[in-house]
Formats: C-alpha cells, sequence, structure tokens
C-alpha cells in the first residue's frame, strides 16, 4: 500500500462526476427493494431473486466494472500514469494500492446497499440478507481484480469487461451450464448459499470449486497486472 | 556526474523503423535532440526514460540498464510531453504528491522548493486544469526536479509557449546545465535548440545525422549547397560575372520566370560576392531569394552527407 497513490485514486475515482454515478445504481437498487416490499408476493423469492438478479448479478459487476477500470485506467488513458511509472516505486505495490481502493469501493456501494436491500425485503430470515451480502463481497473483490486488470492490458477495458459480465456471465451462463463454474457470479453465489439458512438458496457451482477460483483468479490477476504495468510502454506520439 | 548511453539503439514498430541503430552518449550541459517531426525523438526519449524498450542495442544511465528498472528514476526528472497531469490536484498537491512518491524524507519542503524554482508559488493552489499551457509545463518542471535528479529529460519541452515562457524555461535549463545536471531536450526548431544546447544529436528518419558543437551542426547547414533565385538588371551579365567566383557551382537561366537559378557552394562566400559582384557590374538586384531554406531540406541534406 502506498497512500499518497491511494489518495490520488481515490480522488480520481470519487472526486469527478463518476462519484455520483456510482450512487445511482445502489439507490435504485434500495428504491426498487422498498417499492417491491409491498407487493403481495412470496418474499423469499422476491428477496432471492432482487438480491440474486439486481444486486449480485448486475450491481455488483456494473460497479467492479466503473470501479476496476476506473482506479487505473484513465490514468493510462491519459498519459498521466506517467507520474506514478517515473518513481522508484515497485509496480506491483501501485496495482495492490489501486486494487485495495477498487475493493473497498466497490463494498461501500456495492455490499452496503445489498445488505439494506435484504433487510428491507425479508428482514434477517434465513439469513439471507447477510449471505447475499458476503456473496457480494468475494464476488467484488474478484471482478475488481479481474476488471483492474483489463484497465491495465487493454485501452477498450469497458468493452471488454462489458462483453464478460453481459455476454459470458448472463447470456452464456443461463444456456450453457457448464459455463457457470467460470464465472465470478457464481462464485458469490456459492459462498451466499454456504451462508444462508440451508434449503433457501441454490447454487450451481460447489463451494469447494467457488472458493479456490475466486482466490486464483483474484491473485493471477494482480500478479499478472503487476507484470504488465512493470513492462508498460508509453505510445510514441509520433 | 550522470551519463545517459544509447548503444547500437534500433526500435521498430512492426514493419516501422523508428530509430535506427543510433549510438550516441549524454553527458552534463545542456544537449539538445534535434529532428524535423517523426524523427523518432520521442521514441528515443521513450527509451531513455524507461518508458519503452529498445528493439536492439542497449540504453544505460551511468552503466546501468534503464527499461524495467524503477531504480534510475532515483537520478531521472522526467518532463513528458503530453499535458495531462490529474487536473484536480492543485499545483502544490500535484507536486507534493510526486515529492511523496519518490519518498522523500520532508516531501513539503521538496515541494516547496520545487516550486520556488520554477516560480510558480504564485498559482500553487489553483488547480492544475486552470493553468495556461507555460504553466502547465513549469509546474512538470517542478515535479521533475522535486527530488534534485542529476538528469532531467524533456520532450519537446518549448511546444506552445510563448516567447515570454520560452526565455524563463531557457533561463532555466540554462542553470541546470551549469549546475552539472546532464539536461536533454528535443525540439524540430533548429533556432531554439542553438540558443539553447552547446551540443547537439541530430537525428532524422530514426538515424543519427550529426552530433556536435552548435557551431559545428550550423556549419554543417549553411555550408551545404544553397539554391537561390535572383532577378536583376541584366540577368546575363550578372550570371557571367557569378560564375566566375569559386563559390558558385551552377547557374541556369529560366526564362519563364525571368530570373536566375543558382546553386552556391559556400554560403557565406556566396552571400559577400553576390552583391559585391552586382555593384561592381553596375547591375541592379531585384530579388534575392533561398529557394530551399526549409528545414526538411536542411535535414534531407544532412542524412545524405
Amino acid at each position: 500500500m502506498n497512500r499518497t497513490v491511494a489518495r490520488l485514486t481515490v480522488r480520481g475515482l470519487l472526486g469527478r462526476r463518476r462519484g455520483v454515478l456510482l450512487l445511482v445504481v445502489p439507490a435504485l437498487l434500495l428504491v426498487i427493494s422498498v417499492i417491491a416490499r409491498g407487493a403481495d408476493v412470496d418474499k423469499h423469492d422476491l428477496a432471492v431473486n432482487i438480491l440474486g438478479t439486481l444486486s449480485l448479478g448486475t450491481l455488483v459487476p456494473i460497479l467492479g466494472l466503473v470501479v476496476g477500470t476506473g482506479v487505473i485506467a484513465t490514468e493510462i488513458d491519459d498519459g498521466s500514469i506517467v507520474y506514478l511509472l517515473a518513481k522508484p516505486l515497485p509496480r506491483w505495490k501501485i496495482i495492490t494500492t489501486k486494487l485495495a481502493v477498487a475493493i473497498v469501493t466497490t463494498w461501500v456501494f456495492a455490499a452496503i446497499p445489498t445488505l439494506l436491500a435484504g433487510l428491507i425485503i425479508y428482514g434477517t430470515k434465513d439469513n439471507l440478507a447477510v449471505a447475499f451480502t458476503l456473496g457480494t463481497l468475494v464476488s467484488g473483490a474478484a471482478y475488481s481484480a479481474v476488471f483492474l486488470l483489463l484497465g491495465v492490458v487493454t485501452r477498450h477495458a469497458v468493452v471488454a469487461g462489458l462483453a464478460y459480465a453481459l455476454v459470458w456471465e448472463s447470456l452464456v451462463g443461463n444456456f450453457v451450464s457448464g459455463a457457470k463454474t467460470l464465472s465470478v457470479q457464481q462464485w458469490g453465489l456459492s459462498v451466499a448459499k454456504a451462508v444462508a439458512a440451508d434449503g433457501s438458496l441454490t447454487a450451481p457451482v460447489a463451494l469447494g470449486v467457488a472458493i479456490p477460483l475466486l482466490i486464483v483468479i483474484t491473485v493471477a490477476a494482480t500478479v499478472f497486472a503487476s507484470v504488465r504495468l512493470a513492462g508498460m510502454t508509453l505510445a510514441s506520439e509520433e | 556526474m550522470a551519463v545517459i548511453t544509447i548503444d547500437k539503439v534500433s526500435r521498430w514498430f512492426g514493419n516501422v523503423v523508428a530509430v535506427n541503430d543510433v549510438s550516441m552518449s549524454i553527458g552534463p550541459g545542456i544537449t539538445g535532440l534535434l529532428g524535423p517531426n517523426g524523427a523518432g525523438k520521442s521514441t528515443l526519449i521513450h527509451m531513455m526514460s524507461g518508458f519503452l524498450a529498445p528493439s536492439a542495442g542497449a540504453v544505460t544511465l551511468d552503466g546501468e540498464a534503464i527499461w524495467r528498472n524503477q531504480q534510475v528514476y532515483r537520478k531521472i526528472g522526467l518532463v513528458p510531453e503530453r499535458e495531462s497531469m490529474y487536473d484536480y490536484l492543485t499545483g502544490w498537491e500535484f507536486v507534493l504528491a510526486n515529492a511523496e512518491l519518490h519518498g522523500l524524507a520532508d516531501p513539503g519542503a521538496a515541494a516547496e522548493r520545487a516550486l520556488a524554482l520554477v516560480e510558480m508559488e504564485y498559482a500553487q493552489d489553483r488547480r492544475t486544469g486552470t493553468y495556461s499551457k507555460g504553466m502547465k509545463q513549469r509546474v512538470k518542471m517542478a515535479s521533475a526536479l522535486v527530488h534534485d535528479p542529476s538528469v532531467l529529460l524533456l520532450d519537446e519541452p518549448f511546444n506552445g509557449m510563448d516567447p515570454r515562457q520560452r526565455l524563463h524555461l531557457m533561463e532555466l535549463l540554462r542553470r541546470f546545465g551549469a549546475d552539472g545536471r546532464t539536461v536533454l531536450f528535443s525540439s524540430h526548431i533548429l533556432e531554439e535548440v542553438e540558443q539553447l544546447a552547446r551540443h547537439i544529436e541530430v537525428v532524422v528518419a530514426g538515424r543519427h545525422a550529426a552530433s556536435g558543437d552548435f557551431r559545428k551542426i550550423r556549419r554543417l547547414m549553411t555550408d551545404r549547397p544553397h539554391r537561390y533565385l535572383v532577378r536583376s538588371s541584366d540577368d546575363r551579365r550578372l550570371a557571367a560575372a557569378l560564375i566566375a567566383d569559386g563559390s558558385t557551382a551552377g547557374i541556369e537561366l529560366d526564362w519563364q520566370e525571368r530570373a536566375l537559378r543558382i546553386q552556391a557552394i559556400n554560403f557565406q562566400g556566396f552571400t559577400t560576392l553576390l552583391p559585391k559582384v552586382a555593384k561592381e557590374a553596375g547591375i541592379r538586384l531585384y530579388t534575392v531569394s533561398p529557394a530551399d531554406e526549409s528545414l526538411e531540406s536542411v535535414f534531407s541534406y544532412l542524412v545524405a552527407s
């Protein structure tokens, strides 16, 4: 961790319009939860749907994408990363600091609203609210690491990230069940299932598979991003 | 003493060769890297500042490789060409952050000193996004100088500056050069380089075209064959008188233009000869204009020779 890198990253991430954008999506989740609470349907199914599809399936990947790429891709794009790189600072320190900022931001803007939404809809029953909150915590961390890596390796990080989140996880994952094994969202769901009351949740990926994959992906993405940053080439404008 | 050595360095991007087998050594004092746009100056500076790996050859600072070696930044201060620099920070916050990133013992004092050096204290509490081009350049300088580096690399530092800002920056760089620092800046304008740099390295089309004292470079550039277009009251008689002198290589009578096209060998000799000859022969000169004074033609001559 480097405090200066963290400070610059937080200000760059939240200082501008992006900060407002980050608030809008979670606010939407809470508004929907309040409205849904009044609906005359099975509250358990409602909670699973809203927390699973809307929160874990949409809010977390979107926030992870905006935040994960936002902590580094903007600086690489406009060239200001040169001020971080032209320093005797280990590259892995820059990456881990930025990752920490991304993870905490994702937690604040995704995990806390998820907890609130769960409590609003279903209270503390079946431990669902806490379960999904834990799911968003772990998947939020993994998304942050993966999307930060995308921000380092490609100039089209947002497009690539959207392709992964929407096409792979949502579309392919819905039709090809094997694809779910390689889905951050499903890993989060596995963690949620382990915490929730027995029988209240189903998850296609076993916890014994999900947890190692979460760790491997997060660590590997961080290591790879550090290596790529160390060999970062500044495009010549000539 | 900090010396950057570029040893048989080439850099290609796919099929395009940006830098072709260049060797040069840059030591204390001010060195100007001169060349037309697209000559490979930025590519060279990127390699010297560790942001580009040479495809072949080695770029070293005091014998240490620069690529993938973060420790060199303790000695190098870099002023990049691009302008973006955390627009949401004030000048003070920006320079202070740079001092902290260097891990300096007293970043506050270092930032203060650096901002004073470039005379930017008066605007240090304004956001850098509101700065003019010249102010940005100065704050970039302050950020590069905050750790008191022995090497300063500047990529096209005078681009877009007004004459006053240019003079100020030149004076600043002169001071660093006089301090015994190794200062290298790139430019595509001969006059700019000549005013500031004792030592000039010329690159053209990726190749090292010339190297040396600014007087030597100037001579190389002025001693090439010059072409002139001359109109006078009696072109034929003037031609006859000029061809008799050794400084003229060839004269053509251009009937359509009603003018003489003269190729001079010796710039100095010819420019004193022409008015003298005309005066002695009682010929009036109406037009004397150089036909190929563009920098590009000067550079292409250097490469050919």
